[in-house]
């Protein structure tokens, strides 16, 4: 059940250097889940021109081709440069929540909390792995290339 | 509420981590068609694999905004006005991502 804890107003930004490693975790595994949330709404809103689409709305594309509005749709947001950044950053975001969140449920399982500082740096770690070796991937095609 | 939370993160570690890898490491984001989005829906166990992720997603999501607003101290009327709109928001969420998932499958057209 969710219950009210004082850890003082996160916004007083002077506090953040006694702030420990699990403080940080709990910071940033709230404000992932934030944008995730977000994300959430936006991917359901993005992908809901599927509905006109099936119904045969067709537009033309910037080649001059009839294509439908959900692959238009989806083929002019992944040709912009800041939405492919906003995809690495997306990643990053979803990582880090899927690395601390297995961290949680183990501590929640009684496994680790003697070392849930050294797990939280070991989870930064991974993400910054990941998203560096996945910048590639995220960014192949864009402009054409 | 508390044993749902974990039991959905823990479907959604899986869930959310084959999403990212089927649709920007096997197909690429930027190939994406309303035709292959169609084909991968017409199959009933990738369907049923997505409408899951996406009612657990959305109560994952909206359970952990309001836990992380009565986290904050939120109480009485201002923690029931949140409890009704983050519960109609998911609500509306399933309801559109379904419609969109059956006319993606082509159920609806």
């Amino acid at each position: 059940m969710s219950q009210s804890y004082n850890r003082g107003l996160v916004e007083d930004f002077s506090r953040w250097k006694e702030f420990s490693a699990g403080m940080w975790a709990w910071i940033f595994h709230k404000f992932t889940g934030w944008v995730l949330v977000g994300y959430l709404f936006t991917h359901i809103a993005v992908l809901s021109t599927a509905i006109p689409a099936q119904q045969g709305e067709m537009v033309t594309n910037s080649a001059g081709e009839q294509v439908s509005v959900y692959t238009n749709t989806l083929s002019l947001l992944e040709s912009t440069f800041i939405v492919r950044l906003l995809e690495v950053g997306l990643l990053a975001v979803a990582v880090f929540h899927i690395l601390n969140g297995i961290r949680l449920l183990l501590v929640d399982l009684g496994i680790g909390l003697e070392s849930q500082d050294k797990t939280f740096y070991a989870s930064l770690v991974l993400t910054g792995a990941i998203v560096i070796a996945s910048v590639p991937t995220f960014m192949a095609g864009i402009g054409g290339a | 509420m508390w044993l749902l939370q974990r039991v959905t993160a823990a479907f959604l570690v899986v869930v959310l981590a084959f999403h990212f890898f089927l649709l920007h490491f096997y197909h690429h984001a930027f190939e994406i068609t309303l035709m292959g989005t169609q084909t991968r829906m017409q199959d009933v166990g990738y369907f049923a694999t997505m409408w899951l992720f996406l009612v657990t997603a959305t109560f994952h999501g909206v359970n952990g905004v309001y836990n992380a607003l009565v986290n904050q101290g939120i109480s009485g009327t201002p923690k029931t006005a949140v409890k009704a709109i983050l519960g109609l928001a998911g609500l509306l969420l399933i309801a559109q991502g379904t419609r969109v998932a059956l006319y993606m499958n082509g159920f609806l057209a």
